[in-house]
């Protein structure tokens, strides 16, 4: 499935991809993600023509469109750093969904070589950067959604082990984890009606183990749960895992 | 607004039939996943072994096709090839013919619902009768089966004692027990009937000739033991190189398809009766059906044809769980079924091209399956074909504004700031229909273009 080769890393610089939903609504979350890897060590490079993934097209089934937007991604981000994104769905599209649709093209071998240092920031944290516990404090009850894009690759363990590891943050399973959101990309919009269905079951699920925050590190994910949630007048607080990351150093004055 | 055919199905659905579906898909997944994890440390290694297999054998189909034909007919059997439904269908009523019979016991066959074989026997004057639990409740009703291994899995069993009163099987009584013994008296009668035992083959072994049939009801050896021929329909895919592959291809398909450690019967058939033996049939017929399984070899998505049709991935699947089986058209349903049935309709592929796009792309049928099948990247390939094919696809927003926009940094700059007149448009106003169906269950987060952009430029300036 999704675990793939990664060059070793050799330094702390670090590029940073924002992700088209975090550079359109939720900026905060990339912002947190600067300060977290800043707080490790880590200089930011933010390649300023960044734009998209290419993943709406690619499931969309318009693979000419999201080759396009892809061959963009590969000439923007261009050197060896590590390339770093709070989102695992955008990730894996960098290094599993990119080289799908690239098997038949010339420039495949750079469209891998930009997937073999593409990194999702819970898996960097871990295990690139070899950070097992996470200093600070975060009290609150938190349930954890590993995103469907990170299934079979090292980022839901990742977020756990960080998760857990915070001073006053209780972590809590509920049913049906494996089960995914609804959102889907495309998917939200062409069938609508499912779509909702899955994220108010999931809703259900999450608010049955009574967490004061879900947590997830994609975005796409918490912004359909939370959408249905406001829709329904349903108080569900959601935070990605970079926020929660920072809110821990601050409350200790560590930031 | 126009949406997808299953997305429409769903909503259709009456809420017990999708209760029905969604307890006992949720119940199944479950204990396939504590059976398997209780039992094995590394459940995903075999998974990975078992898939290499089947793909070395699909893959190699050319030389262990003549191989499994030379050790049946060495066995006794006689081997017949389909290439079609029809030819399949055709097949089977020759050797009815040839006995001179006109009355058939079937077990659980999915081939036989692909082929439509039931029907095309009725035609013919052939009496075909199916002796499985779940497919003679499917078959009274003139229904069709809404799952591979649970085919009644939408009814519950009110509906079946229902339809037992309608057929005249006894005054209405929805106890299980009772709905099984009038099932048990009703067939056992038509075991002794029968002339042609049929069943299917979940593996034909390549090195032995060994037919392997698992079951849970016993129906199969009444089937066998009844009658004096058997006919075995079975996809020319099915095919395991080695006896011993059996040891792990059982053991996962048990657990997989109903978190059993061994089905209650396993039937390894190796030929007709031998003379010392004192019963079984006398005669026994294989056919291997093609019916497009060759055309989805030439493609891509060859992978799929590894399926061992143990139904995990419809188990966990959450769309198939909102939306059953009926919703896919399809004798296969479900996340194999979404890529299995558009591939095997060939040329007519766009009739079924919706299939692959009713996925989240959540990987959970990956996940389960006991021969790890990419299925989300199958669908996806399957998408690439539809649009390359000019399949319409209702509902799909057009990616080619999208694409340009994201490959232009200036106007993507200039759209994240732009963007924001969202904020101040009922987004009504805006003629975007995917907009408007995000907004139909949900609300949308204030448009904050650019305002990480501006973050990190003012804090790299020099302060003052």
């Amino acid at each position: 499935m999704l675990n793939h080769e990664r060059q070793p890393l050799t330094s702390k610089r670090v590029q940073l991809m924002a992700t088209c939903l975090c550079d359109a609504f939720h900026d905060d979350v990339a912002v947190a993600t600067v300060q977290v890897l800043e707080y490790l060590g880590c200089t930011i490079d933010f390649p300023q023509a960044q734009t998209c993934c290419g993943q709406p097209a690619f499931n969309g089934g318009d693979w000419p469109a999201s080759r396009k937007v892809v061959r963009h991604t590969v000439k923007t981000f261009t050197g060896s750093d590590p390339v770093v994104l709070p989102s695992g769905s955008c990730a894996g599209m960098l290094f599993h969904g990119a080289p799908l649709e690239f098997e038949k093209e010339p420039d495949l071998g750079a469209v891998e070589a930009l997937g073999r240092r593409t990194w999702e920031i819970g898996d960097f944290i871990v295990n690139g950067l070899g950070v097992k516990a996470w200093p600070g404090r975060f009290d609150a009850t938190v349930a954890f959604h590993r995103s469907c894009h990170t299934r079979g690759s090292n980022s839901g363990d990742a977020a756990r082990t960080l998760l857990r590891s915070i001073a006053g943050l209780k972590l809590v399973e509920f049913g049906e984890g494996e089960q995914c959101c609804g959102f889907g990309g495309t998917f939200s919009v062409s069938f609508p009606n499912i779509s909702a269905a899955m994220g108010n079951l999931k809703i259900e699920n999450v608010l049955a183990a009574k967490p004061d925050i879900l947590v997830s590190g994609d975005m796409s994910c918490l912004m359909h749960l939370g959408g249905l949630a406001e829709k329904e007048g349903i108080p569900m607080k959601t935070l990605h895992l970079a926020q929660v990351l920072r809110d821990a150093l601050r409350a200790d004055g560590l930031l | 607004m126009r949406f997808q055919p299953i997305d429409q199905a769903a909503a259709r659905l009456n809420p017990e039939t999708r209760a029905a579906v969604y307890n006992g898909t949720k119940t199944g997944h479950e204990k396939r996943t504590r059976v398997l994890f209780d039992h094995y440390a590394e459940p995903n290694r075999l998974r990975e072994l078992a898939g290499g297999i089947k793909q070395h054998v699909i893959e190699n189909l050319d030389t262990y096709l003549p191989a499994v034909e030379a050790k049946l007919q060495s066995n006794g059997a006689k081997v017949h090839w389909a290439a079609t439904a029809d030819a399949a269908c055709n097949a089977v009523l020759r050797i009815m013919r040839a006995r001179g019979a006109t009355k058939i016991v079937k077990s659980k066959t999915m081939v036989s619902e692909e082929i439509e074989l039931e029907g095309f026997l009725e035609k013919h004057g052939v009496e075909s009768l199916e002796t499985d639990l779940g497919e003679f409740i499917v078959q009274i009703d003139h229904d069709h089966p809404s799952h591979i291994v649970k085919p009644i899995i939408h009814k519950n069993r009110r509906d079946i004692a229902a339809s037992f009163e309608k057929n005249g099987l006894g005054a209405f009584d929805d106890n299980p027990e009772t709905i099984t013994r009038r099932a048990r008296q009703f067939l056992r009668h038509k075991y002794m009937e029968a002339d042609v035992g049929l069943t299917g083959a979940n593996f034909v072994v390549a090195e032995s000739g060994r037919i392997v049939l698992v079951t849970n009801e016993g129906n199969s050896r009444f089937c066998l033991a009844a009658t004096r021929c058997h006919i075995v329909l079975v996809g020319i895919e099915k095919i395991l190189p080695r006896d011993r592959d059996l040891a792990l291809l059982l053991n996962l398909l048990g657990r997989s398809g109903t978190a059993q450690q061994i089905t209650v019967y396993t039937e390894f058939i190796s030929g007709p009766k031998a003379p010392t033996q004192p019963d079984g049939p006398e005669e026994m017929h294989v056919i291997f059906v093609d019916n497009g399984r060759t055309d989805v070899l030439a493609t891509e998505c060859r992978d799929i044809l590894r399926c061992i049709r143990c139904g995990a991935c419809l188990n966990v699947c959450p769309v198939y769980r909102q939306a059953g089986g009926h919703a896919y058209r399809s004798v296969y349903p479900g996340p194999v079924g979404a890529v299995l049935s558009p591939l095997l309709l060939g040329k007519n592929f766009p009739q079924k091209a919706d299939l692959p796009k009713a996925s989240s792309l959540c990987g959970a049928c990956q996940e389960v399956c006991p021969v790890n099948i990419p299925i989300p990247d199958l669908l996806l390939r399957l998408r690439d074909r539809a649009k390359r094919e000019h399949v319409p696809s209702p509902g799909t927003p057009p990616m080619g504004a999208w694409a340009l926009l994201a490959s232009q940094p200036a106007i993507w700059k200039a759209a994240l700031f732009g963007g924001r007149l969202m904020n101040y448009l009922p987004t009504t106003l805006l003629p975007i229909p995917a907009l408007r169906a995000w907004e139909k269950a949900r609300t949308l987060p204030r448009w904050r273009g650019g305002e990480f952009r501006k973050w990190m430029k003012n804090r790299n300036r020099p302060r003052d």
